[in-house]
Formats: structure tokens, sequence, C-alpha cells
């Protein structure tokens, strides 16, 4: 059926738009590291290079940071790990009827907001040194310390989850048997239990390093003077940024796809394992011993090339990052160059052409020191003692002032500029505006638009106030681009 | 049962190094790192703020005043309300339940995909492909889309490039960048919920729903969504609360003018210098989330161990 097929391309197009949304991201970032551009872009491309990742080995903040958070890390995993197999075993120890409220109190942090995790644990300990008039270098006021404290509150309920789930598969007769047998409770912990939960405390101990690496919401709070990797990344992508950033995510995400294909390869090394090993019950033990070669065979040389691949790649790609790029950097700055001087040309022989006033050779100037000459900005100014543009420009800017304000008055200011040119009305709108632009009954604005509680429309009005003042009209080519 | 005989019977079933080891861990992380903690921090938000030395003098009485500044403003202040803050917080809940309804449209037709449709080895590289996403810093997530949505980012870049523009779009005025960040951050959390619970769901009843005539819609609507509820309600709750929680992806992806309520509390901490306000605002975060997490149980009539997982 038609209508069938047509479903289906529609269910895989929507699942390859939502891995688009999810890779897409990551994917142009990657690609900004690799631009010689100063901000992280693609396009313009200017130059492959690698100097971003030197830019950022050198950041001694960020590596300060980093320094930090695999400390931090540590110590989540030094203390989560067994406060939450403590908190799983408990689990199976309190009766039925405290349970519950057991369960909801040590799940809740999960739930909580981390601010307010981080909050929390910063007053709590700021009111505990203060109760033992402990001074400011002391650990109650350890940015580190705070945060291991803060961290683990709720990493503990993540590795918590990891035990119980592992635990609901425990047989507890084994310990009984062994208990049965003489065992003391510390030898069947030991010799029992944990090698059960081994896998379990492996997962969790990953779980929870990377649970706290990544955090931020409440190591913001607890950190206090200090710095970790994201608090430092941070306050750099809110303050100004440059592609080294995007090299820091290039290494993240490599490592990421590493340990991804590394594990896939060793649960299939399992799984063939265990799939063999089923066939050789059955067939008996020839299956067997021919199981070691063939799982050998079949798992080492995929591994061997996905290193082979990304050692390649890193390879590769920093040869071709240091190769040249002197050279054509030099050449997209000299093509900037020229480009930017066409553009002055260009509009310079526009204005000639027009006979333009001298106040007026000043726009392209200011134009062409923001970076690029913003063509329609410039364009409005053209014929700008033109009546019919001028009134065009007005409600242009009007509206674009009136929108995000959500005013939907039709442009009433336009009315104000229709007459612009009559001498008396020039007078009296600069000698009106000059004073007190909005109040005078004969101003121009006195509309809806230049109420004060409207901060969009008070430029587009000003703008007119003195309308042949050179300045004015550098500012208005400004506020346009 | 009394406490006395339970001690008497952990004891004996645990012997005493691992009692003192399972008591001692777990009555640490609950007073000392979960219920001491929030106590102090209610007790702060209803303290002035003073100067260190004068904490335990003669001012440091309780007070209500963070409360009513969060309701009512400053008395300075003209406004009988204190509209900006009030509207950073309805804004915040408003945008956290968009976030969460717009995960859970894009979410359910992939867990339902991954669990019902997909096969093999295939279902499984997308769920490692899933995964591999969130392994990457929230921050650089957050900065990714900064480069995407920025000015000068791709999408402008090529609206521009293709003439559908003509000036580049403000998407980082418009929070359109910052709830595109939000909604990325949390798919996961909405997706793995959703897949579990649809995962179990008995292929059979699917088929014979189909045989009987039934239309696709009608059996997501009266058997997938019923059974997936759990899911549905799990993830729901994790996305809102994180959203309405999250801190990173406002601070860089929020247009300068928009505000996040943990943004607020971010800034009476920091630059405010007003931690017992802080503490209050954090409270009204709390609450609020609880509230939540209570409706949510009762609406879908699910259990927190159903929520949490």
């Amino acid at each position: 059926m038609i209508s069938d097929r047509l479903a289906k391309y529609g269910v895989l197009l929507f699942v390859a738009m939502f891995f688009a949304y999810l890779f897409g991201p990551l994917i142009i970032m990657s690609i900004t590291a690799f631009n010689s551009a100063e901000f992280p872009r693609v396009s313009p491309w200017d130059c492959f290079t690698v100097e971003w990742f030197d830019v950022l080995v050198n950041d001694d903040k960020l590596m300060d940071g980093l320094r930090n958070s695999i400390i931090i890390g540590i110590g989540v995993v030094l203390l989560a790990v067994p406060i939450g197999l403590a908190g799983a075993l408990m689990l199976m120890h309190v009766g039925q009827r405290v349970r519950p409220w057991y369960y909801t109190i040590v799940v809740s942090p999960i739930l909580i907001p981390g601010v307010v995790l981080g909050i929390s644990t910063l007053i709590f300990w700021d009111r505990l040194g203060a109760m033992f008039n402990a001074d400011y270098d002391s650990v109650f006021y350890d940015g580190i310390f705070l945060t291991i404290i803060g961290q683990t509150t709720f990493i503990s309920a993540y590795a918590m989850l990891v035990f119980i789930s592992r635990l609901q598969r425990f047989d507890p007769a084994l310990e009984e048997a062994a208990l049965d047998l003489g065992a003391t409770n510390v030898q069947t912990f030991r010799k029992i239990l944990l090698p059960f939960l081994k896998p379990a405390i492996g997962s969790a101990a990953v779980l929870a390093f990377l649970a706290s690496f990544e955090n931020y919401n409440t190591t913001v709070f607890t950190i206090t003077s200090e710095s970790t990797l994201t608090t430092v990344l941070a306050s750099k992508v809110r303050y100004g940024i440059n592609p080294s950033i995007s090299a820091l995510a290039v290494v993240i995400v490599v490592l990421t796809l590493f340990a991804a294909a590394v594990g896939e390869i060793k649960k299939r090394r399992t799984e063939a394992f265990d799939k063999a090993i089923a066939k050789a019950v059955i067939e008996g033990t020839d299956a067997l011993s021919r199981l070691g070669r063939k799982s050998n065979r079949l798992v080492d040389p995929a591994f061997a090339m996905i290193v082979l691949i990304f050692v390649a790649g890193i390879g590769t790609s920093y040869y071709a990052g240091t190769v040249g790029v002197d050279e054509c950097k030099t050449a997209v700055d000299e093509a900037k160059r020229a480009e930017v001087q066409r553009r002055v040309e260009e509009l310079r022989s526009r204005r000639m052409f027009q006979g333009a006033q001298p106040g007026q050779q000043q726009a392209p100037a200011s134009g062409t020191s923001a970076g690029g000459v913003d063509a329609k900005g410039t364009e409005g100014y053209r014929s700008i003692f033109a009546p019919t543009n001028l009134e065009g420009q007005v409600k242009g800017e009007n509206e674009s002032g009136a929108a995000p304000s959500g005013a939907t008055a039709p442009a009433p200011g336009t009315e104000g500029y229709r007459n612009i040119f009559a001498p008396t009305n020039l007078e009296g709108q600069v000698k009106g505006e000059s004073a007190a632009p909005g109040d005078e009954p004969n101003a121009p604005a006195p509309d809806g638009e230049g109420q004060p509680g409207d901060p969009d429309a008070a430029p587009g009005t000003e703008g007119y106030q003195g309308i042949f003042d050179p300045t004015n009209l550098q500012n208005q080519v400004k506020s346009v681009e | 049962m009394g406490l006395t005989e339970f001690f008497r019977n952990f004891l004996q079933r645990n012997g005493i190094v691992l009692s003192v080891f399972l008591l001692g861990a777990v009555g640490f992380w609950i007073f000392f790192l979960i219920v001491l903690p929030q106590i102090f921090m209610f007790d702060f938000s209803f303290r002035y703020n003073l100067p260190p030395a004068e904490v335990g003098g003669p001012k440091d009485v309780y007070t209500i005043s963070h409360y009513k500044f969060l309701v009512y403003g400053s008395a300075q202040s003209a406004d009988s309300y204190n509209y900006i803050d009030l509207s950073v917080f309805v804004r915040t809940l408003g945008a956290a339940a968009f976030v969460t309804l717009f995960d859970l449209a894009i979410c359910y037709p992939i867990a339902y995909y991954l669990a019902q449709v997909a096969k093999g080895g295939w279902a499984r590289l997308m769920v490692l492909s899933l995964i591999v996403p969130f392994w990457v810093n929230e921050i650089l997530r957050a900065f990714a889309f900064r480069i995407i949505f920025g000015t000068n980012g791709i999408i402008n870049e090529a609206l521009l490039s293709l003439g559908i523009i003509d000036d580049p779009y403000p998407f980082i005025r418009d929070n359109i960048a910052l709830y595109a960040g939000l909604g990325y951050a949390f798919v996961l959390l909405m997706i793995f919920p959703l897949y579990n619970a649809i995962e179990s769901l008995d292929k059979n009843q699917i088929e014979a729903a189909r045989d009987l005539g039934s239309p696709w819609w009608r059996i997501h609507w009266r058997i997938v969504v019923p059974f997936a509820k759990p899911g549905i309600s799990s993830g729901c709750t994790m996305v809102f609360m994180l959203t309405a929680g999250a801190l990173a992806a406002p601070q860089i992806l929020g247009g300068p003018s928009s505000l996040w309520f943990t943004q607020i509390i971010y800034q009476w901490f920091n630059a405010g210098g007003n931690w017992p306000r802080g503490s209050a605002y954090a409270i009204v975060l709390l609450v609020t989330c609880i509230a939540f997490v209570l409706v949510m149980m009762r609406v879908f009539k699910v259990k927190l161990g159903e929520i949490a997982r």
C-alpha cells in the first residue's frame, strides 16, 4: 500500500531528523575547532588549523580546573560508591513499614534541583563552621571539600540505584548457605556479596565520576573561590568565546566515541562468547576448543582498526593543521582587506554620483571600521533627502521598534515627519526635541511610541532630532547595522 | 516492632563491623548530606542578612521579609507586587512545561520506534548513539547551540544566503536558542523511561488491535500510551524538574533581557550578596518542585519509586 510506504518513509525521516538534532550541534562545534577564525564559526571558513588545541593546552585556568575536577571526581567516587552500596543494602534490611519513607528520603536528592543542593550544602557547612568558630582556611570553607560533599549527596543516590538493580538478581540463599557453613558476616560479605556486586561497583564508579565531572549546578555554589573545569568553561563561554573551547569539545567527543566503541566491542565479545558456550554445551567440547581462536579473530582486528583510524585521523589532521597555516592566514587577511577596500571604494563612488554633502562622507568610514559594510544599511541613506524615502524609513524603524513591545499602532510617528521639510516645522522640532523629547506637545513623537516605558522607541524618534547633523547620521547607520 | 528489637536483629544479621559501616554510611548520608542541610537552609531563609559579627546577636531574629520581597518587592518600589521576580518565576515554570511537552512530543515516536519497530544491531546502534552526546559536558552542549544560533551562526548564515531573511534573526534574544538547548539537554531523560515502558509492551496486543481494524492513532491512544504511563510521568517529571532548575543553559543561551529563576537565586548569592534571600528563593523553587512531583504522582497514579529510576 502506498500510504504504508509513505508512513514508513515519514518515520525514517523523523528518526533521521531527530538524530540530526542530536548530533548536528556537536559536529558543527567540532568543525569550528579547526577554523582559524577568532570566533568559533563554520562559515566563512578561513584556514584549517590545529592551533586552538595548543591554546587549550596552554590555558592555565582550564588546566587548573581540570585538575580540581579530577580530584573532586575521585573524592566523590570514594565517598558515593560505599554510601550507595550501604544505602542499597539497608533497603533490604529496613522493615516493610519504614521502607517507603526510607526510599523517599534517599531518592529525593535526585529530584531536588541541583541548585538547591548546592545552596543547602554551602549554608550547612558555613553554619557548622561558625558554630565551631572555624577560621576561613578550615575544611568548612574549602571549595573542593564542599563540592565533594554536595555532589556526593545526589551521586550516592545514582550509585544506590545501580546497586539495587543488581541486588534484585541476588539469591539470598547463597548468603544463608555461607553463614550456615560457618562463615562470619564479614567473610560472607567479602566472599559472596562483593564478588557478585563487582560489575555494579565498576559501573557505579564510572557513573559517579562522570556525573561529578559534568556537574555544574551544584558545583557553582559549593566551589566558592576554587574552580572546576565546568565553572571555568561556563565563565569562558559567558564572557567571550574562542574556538579553544570547541577544541576541548573535540577532545571530549573523540574520547567518548572511543570509549563507546571499546565498550560495544567488549559487549559483543562477551555475547559471542556466551553464544559459543551455549553452542558448545549442545554440540560437545569440540566447539569449545574452537571458541578461543574464533572470538580472538572476530574481535581484535575490529579493535585494532578503530585504534588505527583514530590515530591516523589525529595524525593527519595535526599534520595538515600545522603545514601552511601561516601562509593561508596571511592570504585570508589580505583577501579580507581587499574586500573591505573594494566596498569602501564602491560606497565612495556611489556617494560621488549622488553629490553627497561632506557630512555624509563619514558614514562609510564608520561602516568599514566595524568590519564589513552592510549594504542595506547604507542603501537607505543613499537618497536621504528624498521625502518619500525618509517616510518609508521612519515607518520601518518605528515598526521594528514597536514590534517586540507588542504595540500594534500602525506607526503614527510617521505623521510627524510628513512635512518634515517645512522650515517652521523643522525649527519647532529641533527646539522641542532638544529640550525634552516626548514631553513637548509639538514634538513629533508624543504618541504611544515615545512613552518612557518603551525603550525601543526612543532611539527611533531621537534619531531625527537633528537629521542634518553628520554625527547623528553616523549613529543611525550604526544602529541600523 | 520496637526500635531496639530492630537493632538487635540488625546486629545479629550483619555482625558488628558491617552494622557500623551500614548505619554509619547511611546515617551520614541521610543526616549530614540530605536532611540537615535542607533544614539549615530553611532556617536560614527566615533570618536577616547580617554581617558575620552580628550573627547570633540580638538582631538575629526570625523574619519573613525575604519571602515578602519575592511577592511584594522592596518597600521603596512603586509597584505593589514584585513583578520582575514573579514574572521570571512564572515564565520559568511555563517555559519548563513547554520544554517538557516538546521533549515528550519528539521522544515518544523515537522511543516507540526503538522499542517496537527497530531490530537487532540497528536498534543497539541507535541506543548507543543516543547516549554518546550526553557524555559531552552540559556547558559544551549549550556552547554548541550558541555557535549555531548566534547572529553569525550557521542557521543565520544559511538563511541569509538562501535569501529567506534579509537580516540575521535574533535567535538568542528571542530565547529560541535557549528552548532548543534546554530541550536538547534533557532528551535522554525523556527517552529512556519511555523506552523502558514501551519495550515491555507485548507486541501481540498491538497486532491484535491492528487485526481488529483499529487505526494507528487509536492503537497508540488506547494501548501504548496507557501502558507507558509510568514512563511518561517519570520522563516528564525529570525533564520538568531539571529544566526548571537548570542554570548553565540559561546563563549561556538566555537573551540579555530574559532571566531564569535559578539565575536570580545565583545573583543573590554572588553579586547580590544576600544569602538568606537567595535561600528563601531556593526554598520557593524546592517547594514548587515537590508540589509538582506530588501532583504528577496523583494525576498519573504512580509511586515515587517509578518516577526516580
